[in-house]
């Protein structure tokens, strides 16, 4: 296992695209700090945006992971071109010829995806951490660490994401061919998904249930958008008369449908590579 | 004789192209073979079954006697294909160094073989730099690295000029003369009847021909012969019991045998009636006149 990581490793790190795109992901990651500094200054009204609450535990488990999942796409990039790559270059034939098999081959992008996954989850928590602890208004370790599903869905949310841009990869073989087919998926599910909720099940539930089980709209459900829970947007809405029952916890059922699509893809990339010839 | 590779009723087929049409070999260890075959026979495609590249419709091949997986097995085997594959944006130590992660071996190895194919000087330049000469010579370093059992070889000479081509054939036969098993698969007919001592030749995915290089067609040679008289010399041979046919060519006669015949005893059978000659050659055919014969046949 430290040998496949390790060979993944040094074929992604060496790749100055690849390593330029994987330090501006954490970089980027880390400027969610930035937030704090804005300032709106309309004329009478000031606010610190740091101030309204955004960073309070444990709320800020669910507002950092959810904008941080935003920022996936440029890992994703260096995952479809690591695996597309492979096909340019010829160095997949190359890999299974010296000795890899092609189980393992898939094991090292795997074991990268997990890796990345986590690593950004530990980013997350400790940036987190340091900005909680320096905005928060409850500092008490009870709530500090409640309501740390978030980050657990945010893991899975990345491992799914990721092994769906690494089945894209090996099915399209190119790699801005599979960035444009992600986004053709995007489209596809959001039809399929308008489709359903205007025309075949205009009522009830039922759209909402089918299309929990669509790929990205699983992956998207994990964490549902934190703005409207903020306590801005709340007073606001109490002071018009609308009282908000959105459900913003983590769902167990959403963690296993994702996790169902990572290991989907994993077997469908698998049976790629078994089956076509090099 | 220990048994490296051996391939038993193999076929392909793509589509409704039947690439292979059960191709059996057997590959024993200190041997030199060579695949020959005119492009698009199943040369590669044999190749590519037994590296685990490409799939096969039905058949068999075990690597070492069939102890092995074929990726374990494949880490004790060195194969080139076509074409060098290595990750451009990496030097050629670094590439070499990935192979010995994927083949499980430390790196100790590295800078011996690149001193071997004479890249030592450009080991920290990135591949993407090298000539096609460079990228081959290269890609021979990291099929050694694990001083391997077998060498496979397919095409190595494809798209080099000539001082490449040279370059690339003394590493084969240095690497030939230490022992290890090598098998070549080659368009190039010279190629293979310089360094190979065995030799399968396919068309369209069949085999026309296994054995020893010599045997590739069973004649017995042919003499080219001339004289003053040359009608008289015709006559003469034509009572021969060893003569099969008589051509005339360019001014000689070129003689074809039924069996054995030595130079001398024809000289001494030709002087005995009479007859001196100005030119006497005894010929094989090559290689190369051998294998259009063949493929030309079927």
């Amino acid at each position: 296992m430290k040998r496949l990581l390790s060979i993944e490793l040094q074929k992604i790190w060496l790749n100055k695209a690849s390593r330029v795109l994987t330090l501006t992901y954490f970089i980027l990651l880390s400027f969610i700090a930035l937030i704090a500094s804005i300032n709106f200054n309309i004329g009478p009204i000031k606010f610190q945006v740091a101030e309204m609450g955004i960073f309070n535990f444990p709320y800020i488990w669910h507002f950092n992971t959810y904008i941080a999942a935003i920022l996936k796409l440029f890992l994703a990039i260096v995952i479809v071109s690591m695996m597309a790559n492979e096909y340019s270059y010829g160095t997949l034939k190359q890999n299974l010829i010296d000795g890899l098999s092609k189980k393992e081959f898939i094991l090292s992008k795997f074991i990268t995806i997990v890796l990345f996954a986590l690593c950004s989850t530990v980013f997350v928590s400790i940036l987190s951490l340091i900005l909680g602890y320096s905005f928060s208004s409850y500092n008490e370790l009870s709530i500090v660490f409640s309501d740390l599903d978030y980050l657990l869905a945010f893991f899975v949310k990345l491992v799914g994401f990721f092994s769906f841009c690494l089945f894209l990869g090996i099915l399209v073989k190119r790699s801005a061919f599979a960035l444009g087919f992600l986004l053709v998926w995007n489209v596809i599910e959001a039809i399929g998904k308008g489709f359903l909720n205007f025309r075949i099940f205009p009522e009830g539930k039922m759209a909402g249930y089918i299309t929990q089980f669509f790929p990205l709209e699983s992956m998207a459900n994990l964490i549902v958008e934190p703005f409207t829970r903020t306590s801005l947007v709340k007073t606001i809405g109490t002071q018009i008369g609308v009282e908000n029952i959105k459900d913003y916890s983590v769902h167990f059922s959403d963690i296993a449908i994702v996790l169902c699509w990572t290991i989907i893809f994993l077997f469908l990339s698998y049976r790629i590579l078994k089956n076509r010839d090099l | 004789m220990e048994t490296i590779l051996s391939i038993h009723n193999l076929n392909k087929r793509y589509g409704g192209l039947q690439a292979l049409k059960n191709v059996s070999l057997e590959i024993t260890k200190g041997n030199v073979y060579g695949i020959l075959g005119p492009n698009g026979s199943g040369k590669s495609t044999t190749l590519g079954i037994v590296l685990n590249v490409v799939n096969k419709t039905s058949g068999e091949y075990s690597w070492f006697g069939g102890n092995l997986q074929t990726h374990e097995a494949l880490k004790k085997v060195g194969a080139i294909i076509e074409r060098p594959n290595f990750y451009p944006y990496m030097t050629a130590v670094q590439n070499l160094k990935l192979v010995c992660k994927i083949k499980n071996i430390d790196y100790s190895k590295v800078d011996e073989k690149l001193e071997l194919v004479g890249l030592t000087d450009r080991k920290n330049s990135k591949f993407s730099t090298f000539s096609l000469g460079m990228k081959q010579r290269l890609a021979i370093a990291s099929a050694l690295l694990n001083d391997p059992e077998i060498l496979i070889l397919d095409e190595p000479t494809n798209g080099l000029d000539p001082q490449g081509i040279h370059q690339i054939r003394d590493i084969i036969k240095h690497i030939a003369s230490k022992g290890t098993t090598i098998l070549l698969a080659s368009h190039l007919l010279d190629e293979v009847e310089k360094v190979c001592s065995h030799v399968l030749v396919l068309r369209k995915g069949q085999v026309l021909y296994s054995g020893p290089v010599d045997g590739v067609s069973a004649n017995e040679g042919f003499f080219e012969l001339q004289a003053d008289d040359m009608e008289n010399l015709i006559i003469v041979l034509n009572t021969h019991p060893a003569i099969d046919k008589i051509t005339t060519a360019d001014a000689k006669i070129l003689v074809y045998l039924k069996s054995k015949l030595e130079s001398k005893d024809l000289n001494q059978f030709l002087f005995a009636n009479n007859i001196c000659l100005s030119h006497l050659v005894k010929r094989k055919n090559s290689l190369e006149e051998q294998f259009l014969e063949l493929t030309k046949n079927q």
